[in-house]
């Protein structure tokens, strides 16, 4: 049997759909039996969380320091859950999970996993490595499996028929104070969160300013899509960071994907392979993005953009 | 952290006082295949081609070594030392970091593929040498891409991290760092010392030129074995096979926004 201990992420009292996903690749494992740890101040995602299909139960860990997430105080709190008796502790490969999930593992030395994508069977999982050219099969002969999941590679899990128990506990460790949470600034806050969904509009260096940027946000509005960019763009100052699409930015899977004035490169692409349908817009037919679109269209964004517009 | 040394005579003992009371970064690099590589898997699926392909430092960790430079030139610190963990062939990129502008370079040479928690064991070993009120690395490497060694290192140092650094400023006991995260930036302080992970808007690395190339043969490297700093190799993740991504079909070509949103609709995308 497989005893998963699951980390949420959550925000302003709402389960990030990364968390849904985890879940689904812990059902994967053998007999998985699944817990999911809520780090919060109040508790609020715990609820949601007890209710995703196939989990067995909810911890909550209520404190004030949890207002807002920091590894520095997670981490021990989540290496003494886990040393009671879990097979593996998985984290989403999003920057929270990723800046938690390393620092578990040294503090259990054991080794991590980052952005597994398949489950092969208990102790053999699939992941990417060169930004998505090569993927590797990896056994871990471990007793405790500390991994992070590539959430582009999972669908969320749904609703379950009943709610598991949640139970409060308070692990005994003592927790750091040499890490200080200042402030978050969420420029596209209000917008359809870029990971979860369901149609994404890039664009990229070609846009030219943050001006014309402002472009796409009236075509995703109406497809009621969310906005991405390249790094090229993010770069430039045409969009903001959180935007960015790519190795180094947000791995996404959305069923539409539609890249405005953008190259393709490799470190963009790995970031977009998984989306169902690719769309292409760019006055370079020999631009690599067509190798990986279903749907290319060689032309002037600007003369485009309009035309799309009007037609939606 | 304020302690002055001077040198003057330096016996061993006073060498290492001057060690550990010098405002010192540290710097890990790892050297990785270009970013511009085509990486290619082997046919028999035991990894991908090394042969013959351009080798650099981690552009992450290039952009670690800026930093530290660029605070050791503000007055921040006042010794640089870049460490690598790797085979000889490694020792071109620490000499491109002390080109670069660092001070020391330190070298922890071996043969063997590295896991993540190993390297954040050895540089442990470094830190507890250097006593660095920083450690600045890459977030990630471009090969495995695990980001995972700054934050294990922080955790087995028992000190703070921040990760995926855009902006970092320092006072004498305190980092306060913008992080690029999902959400957006987010501002942490953190007491120093500290390890800081970069991300690529932190700042842009400055080109080398040829004279200092020169000189950063002069600069000392020193090389050092794992045994000698108390590590024992252990491989605790076995790779089973290396296999090329799955292909995406051909897709179709369409000349105007008309199509496109027919395609679509043929698609099933767009209602
Ligand atoms: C370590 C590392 C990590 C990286 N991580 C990422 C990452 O996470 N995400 C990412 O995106 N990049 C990443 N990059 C950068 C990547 O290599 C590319 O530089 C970047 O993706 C290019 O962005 P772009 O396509 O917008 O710009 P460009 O490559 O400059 O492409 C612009 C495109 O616009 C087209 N164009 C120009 N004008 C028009 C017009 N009027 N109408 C239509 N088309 C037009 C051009 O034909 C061109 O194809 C990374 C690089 C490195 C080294």
């Amino acid at each position: 049997m497989s005893r998963v201990l699951i980390v949420a992420e959550h925000a302003a009292g709402k389960l990030s759909s990364a968390t849904a996903r985890c879940v689904r690749c812990a059902g994967q494992l053998p007999q998985a039996d699944i817990t999911i740890a809520v780090f919060s101040a109040d508790g609020a995602a715990a609820a949601e969380a007890a209710r995703l299909e196939g989990v067995n139960k909810v911890l909550r860990i209520d404190a004030p320091v949890h207002t807002h997430a920091l590894a520095a105080t997670i981490a021990p709190q989540l290496a003494e859950i886990a040393r009671g008796g879990y097979s593996h502790v998985f984290g989403p490969s999003t920057t929270f999970g990723k800046d938690l999930m390393p620092r578990v593992a040294a503090l259990l030395d054991v080794p991590q996993l980052s952005d597994i994508m398949a489950v092969e069977s208990e102790h053999r999982f699939r992941r990417p490595v060169y930004a998505g050219n090569a993927i590797i099969t990896v056994e871990v002969d471990e007793p405790l499996i500390v991994a992070t999941v590539r959430t582009a590679s999972f669908q969320a899990v749904g609703a379950g028929a009943a709610a598991a128990p949640i139970e409060t506990v308070t692990p005994s460790v003592a927790l750091p104070t040499h890490t200080r949470f200042i402030e978050v600034s969420a420029p596209s806050g209000d917008r359809p969160d870029l990971q979860a969904a369901a149609r994404v509009i890039s664009g990229g260096r070609a846009l030219g300013s943050a001006e014309n940027f402002q472009l796409l946000y009236k075509l995703a509005d109406k497809l009621g899509a969310a906005v991405g960019a390249s790094r090229a763009a993010v770069d430039s100052g045409y969009a903001p960071n959180d935007l960015q699409v790519g190795q180094t930015g947000k791995i996404i899977a959305p069923d539409l994907y539609i890249a405005i004035g953008i190259s393709g490169a490799i470190q963009h692409l790995t970031g977009i392979k998984d989306a169902r349908t690719i769309v292409a817009i760019n006055k370079d037919g020999d631009a690599p993005i067509f190798e990986i679109a279903d749907i290319g269209l060689v032309g002037d964004l600007f003369k485009i953009l309009p035309e799309l517009e009007a037609l939606l | 952290m304020s302690c002055r040394c001077r040198v003057r005579g330096v016996t061993p003992e006073r060498h290492s006082r001057i060690l550990q009371c010098m405002k010192r970064i540290l710097v890990a690099i790892k050297r990785v295949v270009d970013f511009n590589v085509r990486i290619r898997v082997k046919p028999d699926g035991s990894g991908v081609m090394l042969d013959g392909v351009k080798w650099s430092i981690n552009p992450f960790d290039e952009i670690a070594v800026e930093e530290a430079l660029r605070i050791k030139e503000r007055g921040g610190a006042e010794e640089v030392v870049v460490a690598s963990i790797g085979p000889a062939d490694c020792q071109p990129q620490l000499r491109t970091a002390l080109a670069m502008g660092a001070d020391r370079a330190l070298h922890v040479e071996t043969t063997e593929a590295i896991e993540p928690l190993t390297a954040a064991k050895l540089l442990l070993k470094l830190v507890e040498r250097e006593s660095p009120l920083l450690v600045l690395m890459g977030k990630q490497a471009i090969d495995d891409d695990n980001n995972q060694t700054g934050q294990m290192l922080a955790a087995l140092w028992n000190r703070p991290q921040a990760t995926f650094a855009s902006k970092l400023e320092l006072t004498d006991t305190t980092a306060r760092v913008a992080r690029e995260v999902d959400a957006g930036l987010e501002t942490l302080e953190v007491d120093l010392p500290a390890v800081v992970t970069t991300d690529l808007r932190l700042n842009e690395p400055r080109y080398v030129k040829l004279p200092e190339i020169m000189k950063a043969k002069k600069k000392p490297l020193l090389t050092l074995k794992p045994d000698e700093l108390g590590i024992t190799l252990t491989k605790r993740l076995k790779l089973l096979k290396t296999e090329a991504p799955s292909v995406r079909k051909k897709g179709v070509m369409v000349t105007t926004a008309d199509e496109l949103v027919a395609a679509l609709k043929q698609r099933g995308v767009l209602s």
